[in-house]
C-alpha cells in the first residue's frame, strides 16, 4: 500500500481533530496566565463548537485516508460530531458543578478536551497504532478527571482503581494486537477480515476485545464501573459512560465491520457471552443498588450487553443498530447524570434516594427530566430508547438470535423495576425538612431542556436521524 | 383527520389540566370534562358517517387516516375504524367522563397531573381501540401504561408503590413478547413477499410455518392474556384495583381489560387463524378456568374491591370462551360483554369508591346494615348485582348468554362448566348485597346518601344497561359487519 504525500485536503479532513486540539493547547496556556472559570469555559465551548463545525468542511473531502492512521469518512465524521456534542454538555454540567467546589476548577477543563481529542481520534482511526493512541489519550486523561476532587477520598480511590484497570486492559490490548500483527502481518483494520483465523490470531483478537470490554464494562470486566461511576464528579462521570464508551463502540463497529464482517465462531461467542452476561448481571445487580448512581452504572452495564446483540446482526443493520441505540442511550444517560450534577451540593453528590425524594413536588422540572432520562432507558414509547430498542429487536430478529433477544427482553423487564424504583421516590412523599434548594445555572438547566426535548422528539419521530445514520458508511 | 384528532383531543386535554391544576383545580376539572365531550361529539358524529343500516355496506373500516411515520421500517400511522372499533371508542369516552365525574371530591390533591395521566390513559386506549399499524398498537399499548401507573402508583391507597410496580411489570413483560412476536411476524411477512410492513392489513394472511405461526400467536396471546386478564396472569389485578383510586379502577376495568379482549378479537385469531384454531380449547379452557376460579375467589373476599376484582376475571373468562368459540353468537356476546362489563364493573367501582369515602372502610366484615342509613345507595347496589350476575333485562345477561350459546355449539363440555359460573356469580353478587346493606349495622354507620352526582354517574350507567338488555340491537347492528369481516378474514 502506498501513501500520498500529505496534502492541504488532509489538514482539511483532519481540521475538526487539529482545531479541538489547538483548543486543548490554547486553554492551558490562557489559565496559566488569567485563572477565569467563565473564560476558560468560554473558551473550550468555543473549541468545541469550532471543532463541531468544521465537521461540515472536513465532509468534503470524505473520504479520506490519511496516512496509514486515519480513515476520515462519514462514519468518522458522525461520530466526532457526535463526541463533540458529549463534550459540549459536559463542559456546560462541569461549569456549574465546580462553581461549587473549593478546588482549582480550570484544568478540569483541558483535560476534557484532550480526552474528547482521544474519543475522536478512536472515532476515525484505522490502524493499531491510532488506536492505541486514542484510547491511551483517552484515558490518561480520565485518571485525572475522575480524580479531580483531591480533596474527596472517593473520587481518588476511584480514579487510582480505574488506573489500575485501565493499565491493565492496556497491556492486554498491546500484547493482543503484537499477536494479531505476528498471525497476520497487518495493523490495519481493514486487512484482518482477510486476516487467517488461526489461533493465534484468535488469541490476539481476544485480548483485544478483554481491552474493549474493560472500556464498555461488559461482564465480567465490569467491576470496576460502580465504584468509578460512584466515585467521580458526576460530570466525569457522564464523561465516561458516554464519550469514552461511545468512542469504543466506535472502534468495535470499524474494526467488525470495515470490508467485511469478522465471521469466525470463536469471536462470534466471544461477543456473544459477555452480551448476554452483560444483559443479565448489570440488571440483577442494579437491582441491589440503594444509590443512584451505581443504578446508572449497572444500567450502563446493561446497555452495552444490549448493543452487543447489534454486533452479532447482520452487517449493515448492525452499524446503523448501533449507532441509533447508542444516540438514545448517550442523550438519556447525559440527561440523567446532569440531573444528578445540578442537584448535588458542595460536599457530596446527590446519589442516595433521599436527596431524589418527593422530587417531583419540589422541583417539578429536574424531576420531569430525570422520568423522562429513565423512562428512555427503560425503553418506554415517546422516548428516544423506545425506537433504539425496537431496532436492536428488529436486528435480533432479522438474525434470528433468540436466545440474546430473550435475555433482552427479560433484562428489560427487570431493568424496569429499578427505573421505576427512582421514578416512584421523585413522586413519593417530599420530605418534612427540605434543605434550601440551590439554584440550577441557567447554561445547565437550558441544556437539560434541550436533552428532553431531543429524546422526546426522537421517540416521536425518529425517522431524520434514521436517514442520517443510514447515510454514513465506514470507508465512504 | 377525524381519527388523530380522537386521540390528540384527550393528549392535549391532559397538558391543559396539568397547566391549569396547580391553581384552578376546578378549571381543570371542567376542561377536561369539555374536553372528552367534544371527543364524544366527535366520535358520535363518526356513527352518522357509519354504514351500518345498508345491506350492502361491507364491513371495512369507513374512515381511515394514513401518514407515513418511520419509513425505514414500513411503519405509518395507520388509523381506522370500524363498527368494533366506533362501539369501543364511545364506551372509553363515556367511562372517561364518569370517571372524572367520579373523582371529583376523591382526589383534591395534584389534580392537575391527576388528570394528566387520566386523559392520557385514555388517548392510549383509544389508540389501542383504533390503530391498523401493530408498531403503532405497541406504541398506544405501552404508552396507556405508563399513566395508568402513576394513576395508581401516586394517588392510590396504602400500598400503592408495590401494585403499581406489579401491574407495569406484569404488562410490561407481556408487552414485551409481544413486541417480539409482531417484529418476528413482519420479518417473516418480509421473507415471504420482500416488504417489511407493520400495517395490519398487509399483514393478514402472511404465510408462514406450522410452528412460526404457534409461537408467534402465543406471543401476541400473553400479551393481551395478561391484560384481560386471563387465569392464569390475573394476579396483578386484584392488587391493582386494591389501591387503585376510584378513577383509575373504572379506567382499569372499565377500559384497559377491554384493550386485552379486543387484541384478542381483532388481532390475535385473525393474524393466526390457524394456530389459533389449534389453540382454542386450551385458550377456552383457561376461560372456564378464570370463570370459575375468578367467582370462587369473589366469594372469598372481605375486601370490597378485591371482591369486584375477582368478579372481572370471572366475567373476562367469557370473553376468553367467546373469542376462541369464533362464531357470530360467540362474538356478538364477547362484544356485548366488553361493553356491559365496562359499564357495570365501573359503576360498581364507583359505588365502593363512595361508600369508602364515607365509611373510611372497605372490609365487607365492618360493614352491614347500610340500607337503612344509604337506601338509595343500596337500591343501585342492588341493581348493579344484579347486572353482575346477569340478570334478564339488563346488558350483561344478553351478553353471557350469547357467549354460552355460540361456544355450546364449539365446546359442549367446557361450556356447560362455564355455565355453572353463573350460579356462582348469582350466589356472590347476593352476598354482596347482604354482607353490605343487610343484617345488622353493628358498627352503627350513619353515612350521607348519594348525592346528586354521583346519582347522575350510576343512573346513567343503569340507563344504559337497561336499554342494552332490552334492545342490544343497535350494538349488534354497529358490531356485526365488523365482525362478519373477521370472520371471513379467519375463514380465508
Amino acid at each position: 500500500m502506498t501513501y500520498q504525500n500529505s496534502s492541504p485536503a488532509d489538514f482539511i479532513a483532519l481540521g475538526p481533530w487539529i482545531i479541538t486540539a489547538a483548543a486543548a493547547v490554547l486553554v492551558l496556556l490562557v489559565l496559566s496566565f488569567r485563572r477565569r472559570h467563565g473564560l476558560i469555559l468560554v473558551l473550550t465551548l468555543c473549541g468545541l463548537a469550532a471543532a463541531f463545525f468544521s465537521l461540515a468542511v472536513a465532509a468534503g473531502q470524505i473520504p479520506r485516508p490519511v496516512g496509514a492512521l486515519f480513515q476520515v469518512d462519514g462514519f468518522a465524521l458522525f461520530y466526532s460530531g457526535l463526541i463533540l456534542l458529549l463534550a459540549f454538555a459536559v463542559a456546560l454540567f462541569a461549569y456549574g458543578y465546580l462553581e461549587g467546589q473549593q478546588v482549582r476548577r480550570e484544568e478540569f477543563y483541558p483535560l476534557l478536551l484532550l480526552g474528547t481529542l482521544g474519543a475522536m481520534v478512536l472515532s476515525a482511526g484505522s490502524h493499531f497504532a491510532s488506536f492505541f493512541l486514542g484510547l491511551e489519550t483517552l484515558s490518561v486523561s480520565l485518571y485525572v478527571l475522575i480524580a479531580y476532587l483531591v480533596a474527596r477520598p472517593g473520587p481518588v480511590e476511584a480514579g487510582l482503581k480505574y488506573l489500575i484497570l485501565a493499565g491493565a486492559s492496556s497491556a492486554f490490548l498491546l500484547f493482543g494486537m503484537a499477536l494479531v500483527y505476528a498471525a497476520s502481518g497487518t495493523m490495519l483494520f481493514s486487512e484482518l477480515s482477510r486476516a487467517e483465523p488461526s489461533p493465534m490470531f484468535l488469541a490476539g483478537l481476544g485480548m483485544m476485545l478483554v481491552a474493549a470490554g474493560f472500556k464498555l464494562a461488559l461482564v465480567p470486566f465490569h467491576l470496576w464501573t460502580p465504584d468509578v461511576y460512584q466515585g467521580a464528579p458526576a460530570p466525569a462521570g457522564a464523561f465516561i459512560a458516554t464519550v469514552s464508551k461511545g468512542a469504543m463502540i466506535a472502534v468495535l463497529l470499524r474494526v467488525f465491520f470495515d470490508e467485511g464482517a469478522i465471521t469466525a465462531e470463536p469471536v462470534w461467542w466471544a461477543l456473544a457471552l459477555p452480551a448476554f452476561a452483560s444483559m443479565l448481571c448489570g440488571n440483577l445487580l442494579a437491582l441491589l443498588q440503594e444509590n443512584v448512581k451505581r443504578i446508572l452504572a449497572y444500567s450502563s452495564i446493561a446497555h452495552f450487553g444490549y448493543l452487543m446483540t447489534a454486533f452479532l446482526a447482520a452487517r449493515d443493520l448492525a452499524v446503523e443498530t448501533a449507532t441509533f441505540y447508542l444516540v438514545g442511550y448517550c442523550a438519556a444517560t447525559l440527561a440523567a447524570f446532569g440531573v444528578v450534577t445540578v442537584l448535588s451540593e458542595r460536599e457530596r453528590e446527590a446519589e442516595r434516594f433521599d436527596d431524589y425524594r418527593g422530587l417531583f413536588w419540589r422541583r417539578p422540572a429536574l424531576a420531569t427530566v430525570l422520568t423522562t432520562a429513565l423512562l428512555s432507558l427503560a425503553g418506554i414509547p415517546l422516548t428516544v430508547g423506545f425506537p433504539g430498542k425496537f431496532y436492536l429487536v428488529a436486528a435480533g430478529v432479522d438474525a434470528s438470535l433468540w436466545v440474546l433477544l430473550f435475555a433482552l427482553l427479560l433484562g428489560s423487564a427487570i431493568g424496569l423495576f429499578y427505573y421505576l424504583r427512582v421514578i416512584v421516590v421523585m413522586f413519593g412523599e417530599p420530605p418534612v425538612t427540605v434543605a434550601g434548594a440551590l439554584p440550577v445555572w441557567s447554561g445547565a438547566a437550558v441544556l437539560l431542556a434541550v436533552l428532553t426535548l431531543v429524546m422526546l422528539w426522537l421517540g416521536v419521530d425518529p425517522e431524520p436521524l434514521i436517514q442520517l445514520i443510514r447515510r454514513i458508511r465506514i470507508g465512504a | 383527520m377525524i381519527l388523530p384528532w380522537l386521540i390528540g383531543l384527550p393528549v392535549l386535554g391532559g397538558l391543559a389540566a396539568l397547566l391549569l391544576g396547580t391553581h384552578r383545580p376546578r378549571a381543570a376539572r371542567l376542561a377536561v370534562l369539555l374536553v372528552l365531550s367534544v371527543d364524544l361529539a366527535l366520535a358520535l358524529s363518526l356513527w352518522s358517517k357509519a354504514p351500518f343500516g345498508l345491506p350492502a355496506a361491507g364491513g371495512g373500516f369507513f374512515v381511515e387516516f394514513s401518514a407515513p411515520w418511520i419509513p425505514r421500517f414500513g411503519i405509518s400511522l395507520h388509523l381506522g375504524i370500524d363498527g368494533l372499533s366506533l362501539l369501543m371508542v364511545l364506551l372509553t369516552l363515556f367511562l372517561g367522563i364518569l370517571s372524572v365525574a367520579a373523582s371529583w371530591r376523591e382526589i383534591e390533591e395534584r389534580v392537575g397531573f391527576f388528570h394528566l395521566n387520566l386523559m392520557w390513559v385514555l388517548a392510549g386506549v383509544i389508540g389501542v381501540f383504533l390503530t391498523l399499524d401493530l408498531f403503532l398498537l405497541y406504541f398506544f399499548w405501552e404508552l396507556m401504561l405508563v399513566p395508568m401507573y402513576f394513576l395508581i402508583g401516586v394517588h392510590g391507597h396504602e400500598r400503592r408503590v408495590f401494585a403499581a410496580l406489579k401491574f407495569f411489570i406484569f404488562t410490561q413483560v407481556g408487552g414485551l413478547l409481544m413486541l417480539l412476536s409482531i417484529v418476528a411476524l413482519a420479518a417473516a411477512h418480509a421473507r415471504a413477499t420482500g416488504t417489511l410492513t407493520f400495517d395490519y392489513l398487509a399483514l393478514l394472511g402472511t404465510p408462514m410455518g406450522r410452528t412460526t405461526a404457534t409461537l408467534l400467536m402465543l406471543g401476541f396471546f400473553v400479551g393481551f392474556a395478561v391484560k384481560l386478564p386471563a387465569f392464569p396472569f390475573h394476579t396483578w389485578l386484584p392488587d391493582a384495583h386494591t389501591e387503585a383510586p376510584t378513577a383509575g379502577s373504572v379506567l382499569l376495568a372499565g377500559l384497559l381489560l377491554k384493550t386485552g379482549a379486543y387484541g384478542l378479537l381483532r388481532f390475535v385469531v385473525p393474524l393466526f387463524p390457524a394456530a389459533a384454531e389449534r389453540f382454542a380449547p386450551a385458550a377456552m379452557t383457561l376461560g372456564v378456568i378464570g370463570i370459575l376460579y375468578g367467582a370462587m375467589l369473589a366469594f372469598a373476599q372481605n375486601d370490597l374491591k378485591r371482591f369486584v376484582a375477582y368478579t372481572s376475571v370471572s366475567h373476562l373468562g367469557f370473553v376468553l370462551l367467546g373469542v376462541f368459540a369464533w362464531n357470530r353468537l360467540a362474538l356478538q356476546g364477547v362484544v356485548m360483554q366488553m361493553i356491559c362489563h365496562g359499564l357495570s364493573t365501573g359503576a360498581l367501582f364507583m359505588l365502593v369508591g363512595a361508600l369508602g369515602e364515607r365509611t373510611g372502610t372497605r372490609d365487607l366484615r365492618r360493614l352491614g346494615g347500610l340500607w337503612a342509613a344509604a337506601p338509595r345507595m343500596g337500591a343501585l347496589g342492588l341493581v348493579l348485582a344484579m347486572a353482575s350476575l346477569g340478570l334478564p333485562g339488563l346488558g350483561n345477561f344478553v351478553a353471557e348468554f350469547l357467549v354460552l350459546a355460540g361456544a355450546f355449539r364449539v365446546q359442549p363440555g367446557l361450556t356447560i362448566l362455564a355455565a355453572i359460573g353463573l350460579v356462582f356469580a348469582a350466589i356472590y353478587a347476593l352476598v354482596l348485597v347482604q354482607r353490605t346493606f343487610h343484617g345488622g349495622n353493628a358498627e352503627g354507620w350513619k353515612i350521607r346518601d348519594l348525592g346528586r352526582r354521583e346519582l347522575v354517574i350510576l343512573g346513567s350507567v343503569i340507563v344504559v344497561l337497561v336499554w342494552l338488555g332490552f334492545h342490544p340491537q343497535p350494538v349488534l347492528d354497529a358490531a356485526g359487519p365488523a365482525l362478519a369481516r373477521l370472520e371471513s378474514i379467519v375463514a380465508g
